[in-house]
């Protein structure tokens, strides 16, 4: 069994989903999604465990050899995205029965659960794949499911910011697929390793560059990177609270996975920022987003809203890392995906919490929550204290290596303007403590009481890790600083 | 709209015409009963429910116009070092093409080597494929599902007897013709290795066949025959069967889809993972189409309900 | 001349690509936009296939003494892509549907006033608590 977990790790959540549909009861299908979730995670720690050691492995599927067959190719890189995704979902799911049965019909929950497996099933089927097509074909199987995934949110805002999404989604999926045929045309293969060979025979041509260049703008609408973002805060305020925490602590990060993977093992680090101005172009992009969406994320009158365009701004850091275009900045970006989405999937589910018992998430039924809600309440200024980046919370972690890695390359005005953006993170974290704790609650309103235990596990769990890794960094640096090192040992 | 969807259907009929004269066969095939077929027909039902016209937009679109300006120019910018078309001895044909050309009937014995590249070589792409359809169907249920109230027999009747006068001659000449359009998906199906075909377009064309009967004679007396919870589950049954041959080869002492060991002789053992795995491909793409039209239909009713209640 | 000869196809294809891409954008009536969508992905599909054909040469389907054939790679992604294409398309159309039920138009100028005129409400109502 152990020389199939490759392949394993993608089929058993996407066996799973058909399967939901012979069971008939919601309390059953969560418990068997819960069941499939959690086993996807342990095969993603018995990867990383055996990436750790040997390096790289690859898994052949149909028997075949590459390129001719398609090759599922696991590296450090891609493992600790899988452990991260997994992670997430299986904790989101904890709380996941309790949440919909308020926001979601019952004679629809079991399709939820289907969608919810079909999305994780996409997301971990585009990481672990060697072959550029099938990354394809599994990012048309989670934003499908994404698409269906938001529109069950009760607010009909939910319809039109799904289709939104999709017309966006598929224009961005499109562009990707005429990237690939481009790559295709020029080397006859669509292995990612082979891809590798043979890019730089041909690197010089027109064709290859238009290639890169729509690919590249494929993953950045499904990234979100400024300007490209305007399908994500509609989607992530109206859709079902629990399908925002599980989206927004990983479905940007997989796209920056494919931005990482093709430029650095792929196209190259010489070609993607010598040919193009990749560097200048991502970073004025990467810092844009970090301003202009936290100013909006300030002004803001639905909490949800406020963290959407916080996640926006969160991968501007993310770009900015990557910009720099060395082992530190890289390391960088993939300790800011780690530590992102433990953050915003902690608040994300606290949110989900108030959600489930306030009934809405505007700034003004806040209000006297820090005495009716304190344990949830406390897990949000956690949550804000880390995407801040006070020390002792990962959110200080990724900075400091962000700040350190642009002083390391000379460019002291980033490091600067990093900081600063931290301190408009501060003004929109502060309005909500300030609401919470410091105003009473509006008159004539029904007191609430503390979340269910459903959701106070999962959300202390995830707010502990933030404050566990914030404080040993060991586990989290060592496989972030050795990923980085492999995309820099192969890509020259 | 309605001229708009008819256009847009023609435009599917031409590309297929177009895919055949550039060899492409099973595509041509695929995108005839899908571009041309079921797409229309969805959107048909879609303008139905949402209204002909459409009022003109008062702005100019100069932002449109420069941003699709711009992507034009860097597409047409990489042409440039494109091999010719038609051309021999591009990187594609001279690469990884061959081995699939010449050496497909040694190791798999299937002539048609589309079948042999969808249903072996890039098997799990297929069973990806077929994912996204499941998931597809899913959405739309999600999306669109009603709470049923089954209809009464003298309802049904009566919803007959209409139809019958007014499409007499309709109902007659497709009363005849629908077994054998469900004949020739099997046909497609089963012979999709020795010719174009295979699990998608036998899939849609069997589904065409069930949505005729329910366009002619009503959505309840097509509900009796197929019904909705034995369909779902049987979206669900084709997804798993594919999944399953996955895991009996892995169980085998392959990798996953491995065909050569599910049988002593490997060739064999291909022949018969493609037709399970194409077979499971049908049921999939035959249940979730008809669960797509009937989804629309039944909230159409759903609709024409509400409305006569509140009137 | 030759270069014309030779890339005659590939611009065609562009030309129906920006289309598609200029409804979807341009054009505010949601089902147009799908159609949009459908036409920029069919000419992606004719981009890909014509990429495969070789000059001379037959369907990929053995028969005794055919030695020439087209490439079968791109056909087969192409059918995939057919596939997605129309999963998308049926899940857009369902959505269209309920937003007509939801909004009562489907106009994407419409659903935006609408949508405004909400959040103008909600704040109104904000200052009367």
């Amino acid at each position: 069994m152990l020389a199939h977990l490759p392949i394993l790790q993608v089929i058993v959540p996407l066996m799973a989903a058909p399967a939901c549909l012979i069971l008939r009861k919601p309390k059953l299908v969560w418990l068997f999604t819960l069941l499939a979730s959690s086993l996807a995670f342990i095969i993603s720690i018995l990867l990383l465990q055996q990436v750790m050691v040997a390096d790289t492995i690859s898994y052949e599927l149909g028997g075949w050899s590459p390129p001719w067959g398609i090759e599922y190719r696991i590296d450090k890189l891609n493992a600790f995205i899988a452990l991260i995704i997994s992670g997430v979902s299986t904790v989101v799911l904890l709380a996941a029965q309790t949440s919909i049965e308020k926001e979601i019909p019952e004679d629809k929950q079991t399709l939820f659960y289907i969608l919810y497996l079909l999305s994780l099933t996409g997301m971990l089927g585009i990481v672990t794949t060697g072959d550029a097509f099938n990354v394809f074909v599994f990012l048309e199987i989670s934003s499908l499911s994404a698409y269906s995934l938001i529109a069950l949110g009760k607010d009909r805002r939910a319809l039109w910011a799904s289709f939104q999404y999709l017309i966006m989604g598929t224009i961005g999926a499109t562009f990707i697929l005429i990237g690939i045929g481009l790559m295709y045309q020029m080397t006859g293969t669509l292995n990612m390793a082979d891809l590798a060979t043979r890019l730089p025979e041909v690197a010089e041509t027109r064709t290859v560059t238009t290639a890169y260049v729509f690919f590249i703008v494929g993953v950045c609408l499904k990234l979100a990177l400024f300007p490209l973002h305007f399908w994500l805060p509609n989607a992530y305020a109206y859709a079902p609270s629990i399908v925002t925490a599980f989206f927004a602590a990983t479905s940007t990060k997989v796209a920056a996975y494919l931005l990482i993977r093709f430029t650095f093992s792929i196209f190259g680090i010489s070609f993607s920022f010598t040919t193009l101005p990749m560097e200048t172009l991502f970073l004025v992009l990467g810092l844009l987003g970090i301003f202009i969406a936290s100013t909006v994320a300030i002004y803001q009158d639905n909490i949800k809203h406020v963290f959407a365009y916080s996640s926006v701004a969160q991968v501007g850091y993310m770009i900015v890392g990557f910009s720099l275009s060395t082992h530190a900045g890289l390391t960088a970006m993939l300790l800011h995906m780690f530590n992102h989405a433990l953050m915003k999937g902690a608040l994300f589910l606290a949110l989900a919490a108030i959600i489930y018992r306030v009934g809405s998430a505007r700034i003004a039924d806040f209000q006297g929550l820090g005495r009716q809600m304190p344990l949830t309440m406390a897990a949000v200024v956690v949550g804000g204290l880390s995407l801040i980046g006070v020390p002792l919370t990962v959110g200080f972690v990724s900075k400091w290596y962000l700040v350190v890695a642009a002083i390391e390359k000379g460019w002291w005005w980033v490091a600067g303007l990093v900081l600063l953006g931290s301190l408009l993170a501060v003004i929109y974290v502060w309005r909500i403590v300030e609401t919470a704790y410091f105003k009473a609650p509006m008159a004539g309103r029904q007191p609430v009481k503390e979340a269910p235990m459903a959701f106070l596990v999962p959300v202390w769990l995830l707010v502990s890790a933030n404050v566990y890794f914030g404080i040993d960094t060991r586990l989290s640096v060592e496989i972030a600083t050795a990923a980085a090192k492999g995309l820099f040992g192969v890509a020259q | 709209m309605f001229a708009v969807v008819m256009l847009a259907g023609i435009y599917g009929l031409v590309s297929a015409s177009f895919f055949v004269a550039m060899d492409a066969v099973d595509v041509a095939f695929t995108e005839a009963s899908v571009g041309a077929g079921i797409s229309t027909l969805l959107m048909l039902t879609t303008v139905a429910m949402t209204g002909r016209t459409e009022h003109m937009a008062s702005h100019k679109p100069l932002l449109a116009l420069f941003v699709v300006t711009v992507t034009g120019g860097l597409l047409i910018y990489g042409t440039f070092d494109m091999p010719y078309f038609g051309s021999a001895d591009a990187p594609i044909h001279n690469h990884v093409a061959p081995r699939y050309i010449y050496d497909s009937m040694k190791e798999i014995g299937v002539p048609n080597m589309v079948t042999s590249v969808l249903a072996s070589y890039r098997g799990f792409d297929t069973f990806g494929e077929v994912t996204v359809i499941f998931t597809a169907g899913i959405g739309v249920l999600a999306l669109l599902s009603v709470v049923q109230r089954p209809k009464s027999e003298a309802v049904i009747e009566a919803i007959n007897d209409s139809m019958h006068e007014k499409h007499l001659i309709l109902r007659v000449v497709i009363k005849t013709m629908i077994p054998f359009i469900l004949l020739y998906a099997f046909y497609v199906q089963f012979h999709g290795d020795y010719g174009p075909g295979g699990g998608f377009q036998a899939g849609v064309i069997f589904a065409a066949g069930i949505i005729m009967y329910a366009l002619l004679f009503g959505l309840s007396a097509a509900r009796q025959v197929i019904k909705q919870p034995v369909v779902q589950l049987l979206s669900a049954v084709g997804v798993l069967i594919y999944g399953s041959v996955g895991l009996v080869s892995m169980l085998n002492g392959g990798t996953f889809l491995d065909y050569s060991v599910l049988s002593a002789d490997p060739i064999a053992g291909q022949h018969l993972g493609i037709l399970l795995i194409e077979f499971g491909v049908g049921l999939t793409v035959a249940s979730v189409m008809i669960i797509i039209f009937f989804s629309c239909s039944a909230r159409s009713e759903y609709q024409q309900a509400k409305k006569g209640e509140s009137l | 001349m030759t270069t014309i000869l030779g890339l005659y196809n590939y611009w065609i294809v562009i030309v129906l690509m920006m289309i598609g891409f200029y409804i979807i954008i341009a054009h505010g009536h949601l089902i147009k936009k799908i159609v949009g969508l459908n036409i920029f992905q069919t000419s992606v599909f004719i981009f890909y296939i014509s990429v495969g054909k070789v000059e001379g040469a037959t369907a990929p389907i053995w028969q005794e003494g055919i030695i020439l054939y087209s490439n079968p790679l791109p056909h087969v992604l192409i059918l995939t892509a057919i596939v997605v294409g129309i999963a998308t398309t049926a899940l857009g159309l369902a959505l269209i549907i309920r937003i007509k039920e939801a909004y009562g138009s489907v106009d994407e100028d419409d659903i935006q006033a609408m949508d405004n005129q909400d959040m103008v409400n909600q704040d109104k109502e904000q200052q009367q608590c």
